[in-house]
């Protein structure tokens, strides 16, 4: 598939809450990744930096500040802001400069410190900014929306608590065998009820929490990864990341209201799902193909709407799904065998990056504890903030 | 002596008591309603575009899905960290004519047992907080979503 981009590397920074500086983490990713290529950090041609706001200029500018860290060696750089979806735009950013001959090896980069409780927008007053002005007008916070789309789960598709419950049990059991994981211990449906309330339906263990990370790539053309003796390496071969198409119906982060339906019809699909659909026809692949996804567990409920909107089973039937067994460690379709958020916690930059590590570990049979068996296919999904798509297929 | 009543955002609503709407703009081309109001072009990709003019939005709709603060947002959200924490609704709702769905705070004292998906609620004038004091201070307005059974 002439498409197709090889993943040299994959390294990260454990997650947690560390208190040190966003670029500590990502650099040790970064030589974690290279190490990994078995490639020298002057070998590589550009710099790709997904960036984070929280680090003032220097989190702007993501891409140079790593390479400063590393040490300047003239490599081409490009940084990338899209929120949540940052990663993601990372890795197309540097598969495009691959595919397009502007580049042999490209170092992909993301990582963050992230503040104690709930994101914020950045400061001042901005009531042009819709970030701004939902806390402002409203004090909805993340969780809101997570509540919110938990509340309708519950109303149209017959959701339950015990359901959202038994995604963080499934989930904190996979993040408790990943070393890289922030939470490493087994969670039961009791203490997820016996949790405080943060957003009615959900509860403090439904919500992920905000954490430190870092995670990193090395991407090459493949005739490089030949010629490097990689014969056989983990393939990138889509990278999703489409804008909603109007109007936008379903309320989202970080909207005080949808756009309207009365002068255009809805095409059907949500943004969610439009995601996922430009994902597997540029990998020309189905979701009856996969072995594995990670997706944005922002919330357990969360986790139940991706199944739906990856097309893993009908619209409604994504507590079946789980209650069958189907996506936890053994099942048909294995979702987040990583710990997903859940375990991690959000470092924005690097959570889509983070994702493409563990595809690619579990693509190489080298996942350990927590490898699905003969993993062939696996695909993630998240979303940004103000409309970023971002979802990955890598092969083997 | 009184805190001076201001908008917590200018221009997206207006009026008293049972005149009280949200006001948002529709495109006279393709019939888009937008809120917060759109004031520069239509954002609807099939349309040539047309003037966009400001319109009320339905007083009533139904509850297209709710939760709850439990905990104190962060700033900008305004809050007296003095005072213990009360924690509100946040209700969105579908209005049928608009075709659209707006987020809102609902009435102090609704909790979210006292809500339902489907339930038809009508907008109403609320206070989001107050600053400075009795004379000089400001009392930020907003709007809240409340139950039509709800009187008080």
């Amino acid at each position: 598939m002439t498409g197709d981009v090889a993943v040299l590397g994959a390294g990260m920074h454990p997650w947690g809450k560390w208190g040190r500086s966003f670029v500590e983490y990502g650099t040790a990713a970064a030589r974690a990744a290279l190490a990994d290529a078995g490639i020298g950090w002057r070998d590589v041609q550009s710099v790709v930096g997904a960036d984070t706001v929280r680090g003032g200029y220097p989190g702007y500018v993501a891409g140079a500040t790593f390479a400063k860290a590393l040490g300047w060696q003239g490599a081409r750089v490009t940084s990338v802001y899209a929120a949540c979806a940052s990663g993601a735009q990372a890795i197309a950013t540097a598969r495009a400069q691959i595919l397009a001959g502007l580049a042999d090896v490209v170092l992909v980069v993301g990582a963050d410190a992230a503040p104690k409780g709930f994101f914020r927008p950045a400061g001042g007053d901005r009531p042009d900014d819709p970030d701004w002005l939902r806390f402002r007008v409203l004090g909805a916070t993340n969780p809101t929306y997570f509540g919110l789309y938990a509340r309708r789960r519950m109303a149209v598709h017959g959701d339950t608590l015990e359901d959202f419950a038994q995604v963080k049990v499934k989930n904190a059991a996979c993040g408790a065998l990943n070393p890289h994981a922030r939470y490493r211990t087994a969670v039961s449906a009791e203490e997820v009820a016996a949790s405080a309330v943060v957003a009615d339906p959900l509860r403090l263990l439904d919500i992920c929490a905000t954490s430190d990370g870092g995670a990193s790539l090395v991407l090459s053309s493949m005739e490089f990864a030949r010629r490097h003796g990689a014969t056989d390496p983990v393939r990138i071969r889509a990278v999703s990341t489409v804008t909603p198409t109007y109007p936008n119906t379903v309320l989202d982060l970080p909207d005080i209201a949808t756009d309207s339906a009365a002068g255009v019809e809805p095409d059907g699909a949500s943004f969610r799902s439009s995601i996922a659909r430009a994902a597997y026809e540029e990998a020309g692949i189905g979701p009856e193909e996969l072995s594995l996804a990670e997706v944005y567990d922002l919330s357990t409920a969360l986790e139940l709407q991706w199944y739906e909107d990856l097309g893993l089973c009908a619209e409604g039937a994504a507590a079946k799904l789980l209650r069958e067994g189907a996506t936890a460690p053994g099942g048909r379709i294995p979702v987040n065998v990583s710990g997903g958020l859940a375990s991690f916690g959000e470092a924005v930059p690097a959570q889509a990056i983070a994702q493409v590590c563990e595809l690619t570990w579990q693509l190489r049979g080298t996942a350990g504890a927590r490898q699905v068996t003969g993993a062939r296919v696996g695909i993630t999904a998240n979303q940004g903030l103000f409309g970023h798509g971002s979802s990955v297929v890598a092969v083997r | 002596m009184t805190r001076t009543r201001t908008p917590v955002v200018a221009g997206w609503f207006a009026g008293e008591g049972e005149d009280f709407r949200l006001l948002g703009t529709r495109c006279s081309a393709c019939a888009s309603v937008y809120f917060p109001r759109q004031d520069g072009a239509c954002r609807n990709p099939g349309c040539a575009g047309g003037d966009l003019v400001e319109v009320p939005l339905s007083r009533r709709g139904r509850i297209w899905s709710y939760t709850d603060a439990r905990y104190r947002p962060p700033e900008p959200y305004v809050s007296d960290r003095e005072l213990p924490w009360e924690p509100y609704t946040l209700i969105a709702v579908e209005l049928a004519a608009e075709r659209l769905v707006v987020l809102g705070q609902g009435v102090p004292g609704v909790s979210v047992a006292d809500l339902e998906i489907g339930m038809e609620v009508e907008v109403v004038p609320g206070l989001l907080g107050e600053d400075g004091d009795e004379a000089s201070g400001t009392a930020w307005t907003t709007w809240h979503w409340r139950p039509t059974g709800v009187t008080a």
